[in-house]
């Protein structure tokens, strides 16, 4: 793997990793980000349903928890998880836990962390992890890491530490065992950064597993509500000022549009796709806008669609449904009343298979009569959209525009 | 709030010119929406292979259409479907009819343009969802009278009231409203149901609004009396209707009764009109009643069963979600071309089926069509190549192991025409 750099100012990066995947052919831009899977499948969504989406990540995020438990079929059938799950052309990234369901805390000990499963809770040692992943044999993956630095709600500076402790054994353990098999000799192992908000154990993370022999590295413990934006953003930028250059630093659970501009400003390439999901479950589609650089009538267009959206009234109107994740301001509610009898596409000016082809009052009623279809249409609509703003960064960052690109954002 | 747009699509449907011209012989009246051309028969069984015309294209029979509720093939979409070679499918009145409702579809461009479907469409009376689905449903003369599950208001849909909504779908086949009875039971309600049918037939033969572009099919009743059904027969084919369906059946009677009833009917029906036998859709009742003379068949089965893990093979199917196929590293089946079969294992679908992502069902619902599709295409090549006999045994021998352990019910239906299994 290479990483070239085409430009760095204020704090972000604009680049390409180079000779990536099996062959060491293949290239990704950053910032960028990963496809968003559950159990090994983009959600809703089977090949010839991911294949109508634009600018589809060349890497795709694998979860452990979610693969774990296959472990002895992986093993048995030999061949890798991407030809396993029908995406031999992918390259893979495999995360220790799923962004979207958080895992219960208190499972972690000197020599063990449990991921959640359909089946349960699986206790990986270093050991135990190393052969699932000779199993997966992804192109990079997740160290095994100690990502809790919450004692309830609160970081507590000691388990901070420990935190900090724990992965960079598992580190070493695993770095070990990584020697020892010519299957994993080929993966990239990422390297984790912990600490809490602990801003000496974030440097110490930082430094000590910057001197490994990683191929990049994750920034854990920075989603949720635990810190304040302020205090995020500092250690982030304090973190990966630490960092070599030349290798990726990815973060986990940060995917709201406003939040992944700030922690690119800050320093980090790599973001995951689960937020797409979120939005799909809640039944909304993305519809903010980045297009920093609009025709002046597409504005207009844009700016008296959105006058409606923005009243009141909308709460009470809304067909009853049980909220599990607050919208944001990023993305409309298709189950809305007002929608029932509204043809246009879910968002004008969207080119995908979803607005091509279907109607918001379609796409309303196949929520309301709680139809599969849903699913699969605004999963297409919302992860072209977000795949679309990526590319949408890093055009702005060619152009020096990020500026402008934020403002769009953060006045969505 | 934008307007409807234009359809996607590149096919445009056939013009209806061209269907009256090929339809309508010299003399006749009103330019016709359906035309049936027999392409093939069996030399010895009943079985057909035609090409029905519609408004929304051709249709190559025997065929299977899958059943697509609320205006969508499950997590199926239009593209997908039309892709695994479906050309006609089904929307339900009663559904439709509530949800979304048929005023907001027509407003869509019906039923074709509010699911941006641009094959063919059949939508059924509504009447065996309101008799099935619902608890207190009353049918008098008039009509079904019911309460709506969703706000409880008191709704009639009369014959009048279901052709009314079934124009506002747009779809190219309509049912008439039949007076739907459950096949197990006998006596005068049986009776009154099949005459009052025929009345209900009349009925919305004169509130087709749109006869040139809706083909109203009629419903054969009459339960599993030979004399009923006869008679209702004798009645019905009287009237000046594109098709026939075959009602009543499917419901809990035996299968002997089943097949005399459908091979009663067909043999009362006319050869240039299409046979539509409604609720079927198991492999072998579909080759058995191709064999008994019927064209084209409907059912939630292969569709609903797919979301259940349960995936249609040539020996009967497969519960993926079962242990044994954990580590089973073939395709569902090797032989079929669906894009699940090309790409994904057994093992892999086992895997997913035990995960919260709906994409497991979705691919075993779109090799579950892809199934029932190839089988009608393979049954009509056979009928084409005037080898359909031989074809019948063939799928007999896979699905059952020897001819021995055939079930006897469809022995004698093949027996009856020809077709021995021995």
């Amino acid at each position: 793997m290479k990483l070239s750099l085409s430009k760095v100012a204020q704090g972000y990066r604009l680049g390409t990793l180079n000779n990536l995947g099996r062959k060491g052919d293949r290239t990704m831009e950053f910032p960028g980000c990963l496809l968003y899977t559950r159990t090994g499948s983009a959600p809703h969504l089977t090949h010839d349903t991911l294949q109508v989406i634009s600018r589809v990540p060349v890497m795709t995020q694998l979860t452990l928890s979610s693969l774990a438990e296959h472990y002895e079929v992986l093993e048995e059938y030999k061949e890798g998880i991407g030809k396993f799950i029908g995406m031999p052309e992918s390259m893979f990234y495999c995360s220790l836990h799923d962004p979207v369901n958080p895992c219960p805390a208190g499972y972690v000990t000197n020599k063990s962390v449990s991921v959640w499963g359909v089946g349960g809770r699986l206790e990986m040692t270093a050991a135990k992890f190393m052969s699932v992943q000779q199993a997966l044999q992804p192109d990079w993956f997740q160290c095994l890491s100690d990502g809790e630095a919450l004692c309830g709600e609160v970081f507590s500076a000691k388990r901070a530490r420990k935190s900090v402790d724990r992965s960079l054994a598992f580190l070493d353990e695993c770095l070990k065992l990584q020697e020892q098999s010519e299957v994993l000799r080929s993966c990239v192992m990422i390297g984790v950064i912990e600490g809490g908000d602990i801003l000496e154990e974030r440097l110490r993370s930082a430094r000590e597993t910057a001197k490994r022999p990683v191929g990049g590295f994750l920034l854990d413990g920075f989603h949720g509500d635990a810190m304040t934006k302020e205090t995020r953003l500092q250690l982030i930028s304090a973190v990966t000022a630490e960092l070599p250059e030349d290798k990726p630093r990815l973060i986990c659970g940060i995917g709201q549009p406003d939040e992944v501009l700030e922690c690119i400003e800050a320093g980090v390439d790599l973001f995951e796709s689960f937020f797409p999901y979120q939005v799909t479950e809640r039944g909304c589609a993305l519809s903010f806008s980045f297009d920093y650089q609009p025709n002046p009538e597409d504005t207009l267009l844009q700016q008296n669609g959105e006058k409606e959206e923005g009243e009141i009234g909308d709460c009470i109107d809304k067909v009853t449904t049980t909220k599990r994740v607050p919208e944001t301001s990023f993305e409309i509610n298709l189950k809305e009343k007002k929608y029932r009898d509204d043809f246009g596409p879910v968002v004008e000016g969207c080119s995908c298979y979803c607005c091509k082809n279907h109607s918001r009052a379609y796409v309303h009623h196949l929520l309301v009569t709680n139809e599969l279809l849903a699913g699969v249409l605004l999963m297409i609509h919302n992860f072209q959209h977000y795949f679309g703003f990526f590319c949408a960064i890093r055009e702005a960052l060619r152009k020096d525009r990020l500026g402008q690109l934020k403002e769009l954002i953060c006045s969505s | 709030m934008a307007a409807p747009r234009e359809s996607q699509s590149t096919r445009s449907p056939e013009p209806m010119a061209a269907v009256a011209a090929s339809a309508a012989g010299p003399g006749t009246r009103a330019p016709a929406a359906l035309a049936l051309r027999v392409v093939a028969e069996c030399g010895r069984s009943k079985a057909r292979a035609c090409e029905l015309r519609l408004p929304h294209g051709t249709v190559a029979t025997p065929v299977f259409m899958p059943v697509g509720t609320q205006g969508t093939m499950k997590g199926v979409t239009a593209a997908q479907l039309d892709s695994l070679g479906c050309r006609i499918c089904l929307g339900n009145t009663y559904h439709l009819g509530m949800r979304p409702g048929p005023e907001l579809i027509q407003k869509a461009g019906g039923l074709h343009g509010f699911m941006n479907w641009n094959q063919n469409l059949l939508t059924d009376s509504g009447g065996f969802q309101m008799v099935s689905l619902l608890a207190l449903s009353e049918v008098t003369e008039e009509g079904v009278r019911f309460r709506s599950p969703y706000d409880g208001t008191e709704i009639l849909l009369s014959p009048e009231k279901s052709v009314e909504i079934q124009n506002a779908l747009g779809s190219d086949i309509m049912m008439q409203l039949d007076d739907v009875v459950s096949s197990t039971l006998t006596g005068s309600r049986v009776e009154e149901a099949m005459h009052r049918s025929i009345r209900w037939l009349d009925r919305c033969i004169s509130a087709n609004r749109r006869p040139d572009q809706q083909n109203l099919f009629a419903i054969i009743q009459g339960g599993l009396d030979p004399v009923l059904r006869s008679k209702c027969l004798e009645e019905m084919t009287k009237r000046d209707v594109p098709g026939f369906a075959i009602g009543g059946l499917s419901g809990g009677e035996s299968k002997e009764q089943f097949w005399k009833m459908v091979t009663l009917s067909t043999d009362q029906l006319p050869r240039e009109k299409p046979r539509y036998l409604m609720g079927v859709g198991y492999a072998t009742d579909l080759v058995v009643c191709v064999a008994l003379g019927c064209d084209m068949f409907d059912c939630v089965f292969p569709t609903r069963t797919a979301r259940f893990g349960s995936a249609l093979v040539p020996t009967g199917n497969l519960q993926l979600k079962k242990k044994q196929f954990a580590k089973d590293f073939q395709p569902i089946d090797e032989a079929c071309t669906c894009p699940t079969c090309q790409r994904h294992t057994r093992a892999f679908l086992h895997a997913l089926l035990h995960s919260n992502n709906t994409a497991a069902l979705h691919h075993v619902t779109t090799h579950n069509i892809a199934y029932q599709l190839r089988l009608m295409d393979a049954i009509r090549t056979s009928i084409m190549e005037h080898r359909f006999p031989d074809f019948v045994r063939d799928f007999m021998k896979t699905m059952y192991g020897d001819l021995g352990r055939c079930p006897s019910w469809a022995v004698e239906a093949l027996e009856s025409v020809g077709i021995p299994l021995n």
